[in-house]
């Protein structure tokens, strides 16, 4: 199949191995990844902080780099939420209603990670092996906007070696909510405390998520404290072969 | 009502209730994060309810269609509520008891003024009452000589401690019994010198002297869950029988309702009264379900009277987006399920209205300049929408207002600069390399100005990588 990769801008600029996982594996499974090179970003951190006008352009550019592609594939759970429930509203509202169905269009055709492997490639066990400790915070967005449901631990399940711990209070947000990170960063911090409270009382040394702006947040605050957990995309461990190099780039 | 329509309705007015945050969210927050002992009462508190209503919830096989059937009801009591309210003053009216219109905060305050007034007493009782807080009602009585008292305990806890309720539901949630034993000695009349914390001696000294108020104040004052539009009959749900005390003992009754409380027919508590207590309180049903249609000739009040308040609601009807927030039934389920909430308490939303729904409700009601920093006091996890009981997207919602908050300058010129390099993919290279060569974040961050430092204050912020995605895609 040929899958078009939406990076999105924060895993294109400081996570850069969260998408070359998702290349790797996709690759691997024996299907064709092409990267529209005129994607940048979704415009969620715009809409989410009330300037969705701002927005319009970055979704128009979004559904004209994407909408030549049958699938769509984005290892982000918030970024593939905006995609869904906001590009055709955003577009609405700005009174472009021929926009609006190109994007929910666009919509139709876009999978988070977890989703485009179980729901349209049929497969659990991606043949990968990671033999680490790891538990998995199933993030908000992926949770109770996209509704992966157990779709990620599933494919967790299936990897050779790997030991996987459940997350107490897991549905909880860690408190990252992008600007929300900023203008209310105390009480972000708070909610921050309690998820890596949480994550350290599994005694993993990985905490897995399907969002890179998440794993920035609590990965932020594991390094501060130095507290020996690494932060590790899903896609990086679906990635991982017993041959292969273990963590890609 | 007295005024002359000139367009948009009116918001909530200032200087009267309470609805607006004293100072913004994130300084309130701040303040009330560094009290160890609310955010254990708190944590304590909201983990309790969470676990005993996702359990009679879990009970019902066709609780999504419960809340589909609320949520549908709603809709359609909002796009008809003006044929509504008529419908029911006239039935309210045929039944014995009185209909007023207050359009704010001041008009409402001043009717039931002057009904007390007019029975000559000094002293009125208290169901629990979101409404009556939210016009200040008690400030207004006692400035006009008469003693408001509150009945549900920990409303009552609230008012002897000179405090602020911080919970839609549970006023006094942060509070613990120690705390509560302090204020009886303190400030209730006629208090055991030798009171205990124990939960029972503590309800055992609250039920001594209400009783004894009971029986000696001839005028009641509640608020209303329900209307219904085709009978006329007010309900009010509770769990302590204090609230039917005062429906039932006094000679005079009046109701302070917001307009959105309406329900067009008898048939549908029975939606309502099954999603309410077990989104609330995690009961299958609450003890006491109280209902009032006029006046019962020798039975209860022989003055009934009821107060119906807009003070901000129409405005809020008027949004199309934001409108779902007058759905709610005031269970407080969002906030027991809140991360913010959990950790801030109700006093930090400034507001009567806290958690999701009071971020969403509050500055509809007073228009969101009066309450800029509510609708970014979310993380928008989405919790608060799953537990609704009829389904309000408050996470929608809080985007929407978010739009039509002030921004500040330049946060605006920074959206816009980010949202112009975003927009050219060559620019936007530029500006990874740029981070990449400039280490503009220098030592993890901890260099960076407001409000960045915010982030950097307990987050690293991660290194750029060697190379950006898209420079590896080009190399391969």
């Amino acid at each position: 199949m040929r899958i078009a990769l939406f990076a999105t801008c924060l895993a294109d600029t400081l996570f850069p191995r969260a998408a070359i996982a998702t290349v790797r594996l996709l690759e691997r499974l024996g299907h064709e990844v092409v990267f529209p090179a005129e994607q940048t970003c979704c415009g969620q951190m715009h809409v989410n902080t009330g300037y969705a006008r701002d927005a319009v352009p970055l979704v128009r550019r979004h559904v004209r780099t994407f909408g030549p592609y049958d699938v769509v594939v984005t290892p982000s759970g918030s970024c593939a939420g905006s995609v869904r429930h906001q590009h055709a509203d955003v577009a609405a509202a700005a009174g472009d209603d021929r926009l609006a169905a190109r994007a929910a269009a666009v919509a139709g055709r876009t999978y988070e990670l977890s989703e485009l492997l179980v729901d349209v490639l049929g497969v659990e066990d991606v043949g990968a092996y990671y033999p680490h400790r790891v538990t998995y915070h199933p993030t908000c967005h992926s949770l109770r906007v996209l509704r992966v449901g157990d779709r990620p631990v599933r494919l967790l399940r299936q990897v050779r070696g790997l030991d996987l711990v459940p997350l107490p209070a897991a549905e909880q947000c860690c408190g990252f909510g992008g600007t929300f990170a900023v203008k209310n960063a105390d009480v972000s911090t708070a909610m921050l405390a309690d998820k890596m409270r949480h994550v350290l009382s599994t005694g993993a040394d990985v905490c897995a998520a399907a969002d890179a702006s998440c794993l920035m947040h609590i990965g932020g605050g594991l390094t501060r404290l130095r507290a020996g957990v690494r932060t590790v995309h899903i896609a990086e461990i679906l990635a991982a072969t017993e041959t292969g190099r273990e963590a890609p780039a | 009502m007295t005024r002359t329509f000139l367009g948009m309705p009116a918001t909530a007015p200032r200087g009267v209730g309470h609805l607006r945050e004293g100072e913004p969210f994130p300084a309130a927050a701040r303040r009330a994060l560094g009290d160890p002992q609310l955010r254990r009462n708190l944590g304590h508190a909201t983990t309790t309810i969470r676990a005993k209503s996702g359990r009679v919830i879990g009970e019902l096989p066709d609780w999504q269609q419960l809340r589909d059937a609320g949520s549908a009801l709603k809709a359609d009591t909002m796009a008809r509520l003006p044929e509504l309210l008529e419908q029911l003053e006239s039935a309210v009216t045929a039944a014995g008891g009185t209909v007023h219109w207050a359009a704010d905060a001041t008009e409402a305050n001043r009717i039931v003024t002057g009904l007390v007034r007019a029975t000559g007493e000094q002293r009125v009782t208290k169901v629990k009452s979101m409404a009556t807080q939210e016009i200040g009602l008690n400030e207004a009585l006692a400035a006009a000589g008469i003693e408001p008292v509150e009945t549900d305990l920990a409303e009552l806890i609230v008012q002897l401690g000179a405090d602020r309720p911080s919970h839609i539901l549970v006023p006094a949630i942060h509070r613990n019994r120690a705390e509560i034993r302090e204020i009886f000695l303190r400030a209730m009349p006629g208090v055991d010198p030798a009171l205990s914390d124990e939960p029972a001696a503590l309800a055992g000294a609250a039920r001594a002297y209400l009783r004894e108020t009971f029986l000696r104040t001839k005028v009641a004052v509640s608020g209303a869950n329900f209307a219904v539009a085709e009978t006329g009959t007010l309900a009010v749900v509770e769990s302590e029988g204090n609230g039917r005390m005062c429906l039932t003992l006094p000679e005079t009754l009046i109701t302070v309702m917001g307009i959105e409380k309406v329900v067009p027919s008898w048939r549908d508590l029975e939606v309502f009264l099954q999603l309410l207590p077990r989104a609330s309180t995690g009961e299958r049903m609450n003890p006491y379900t109280s209902m009032w249609t006029g006046v019962t000739p020798g039975d209860g009040p022989q003055q009934v009277h009821l107060v119906l308040l807009d003070n901000g609601r129409s405005a809020v009807l008027a949004d199309e987006v934001g409108r779902q927030a007058l759905h709610c039934i005031r269970c407080s389920a969002c906030l027991n399920v809140c991360p913010v909430y959990e950790r801030t308490g109700g006093h930090a939303y400034g507001s009567v209205y806290p958690g999701p729904i009071g971020a969403v409700l509050s500055p509809q009601l007073t228009g969101v300049a009066d309450n800029a920093s509510l609708p970014y006091a979310s993380s928008l996890c989405g919790a608060c929408f799953d537990a609704c009981p009829v389904k309000i997207d408050i996470p929608s919602i809080l985007v929407h207002l978010r739009g039509r908050a002030p921004h500040p300058r330049a946060e605006a010129a920074a959206m816009a600069a980010a949202a112009y390099v975003m927009d050219r993919p060559r620019l936007y290279a530029a500006a990874q390399r740029a981070a990449r060569l400039g280490r503009l974040t220098g030592r993890r961050g901890r260099g960076l100005p407001p409000p960045l430092s915010g982030w950097a204050a307990s987050r690293d912020v991660p290194e750029p990588p060697p190379a950006t995605f898209r420079e590896w895609w080009a190399r391969r």
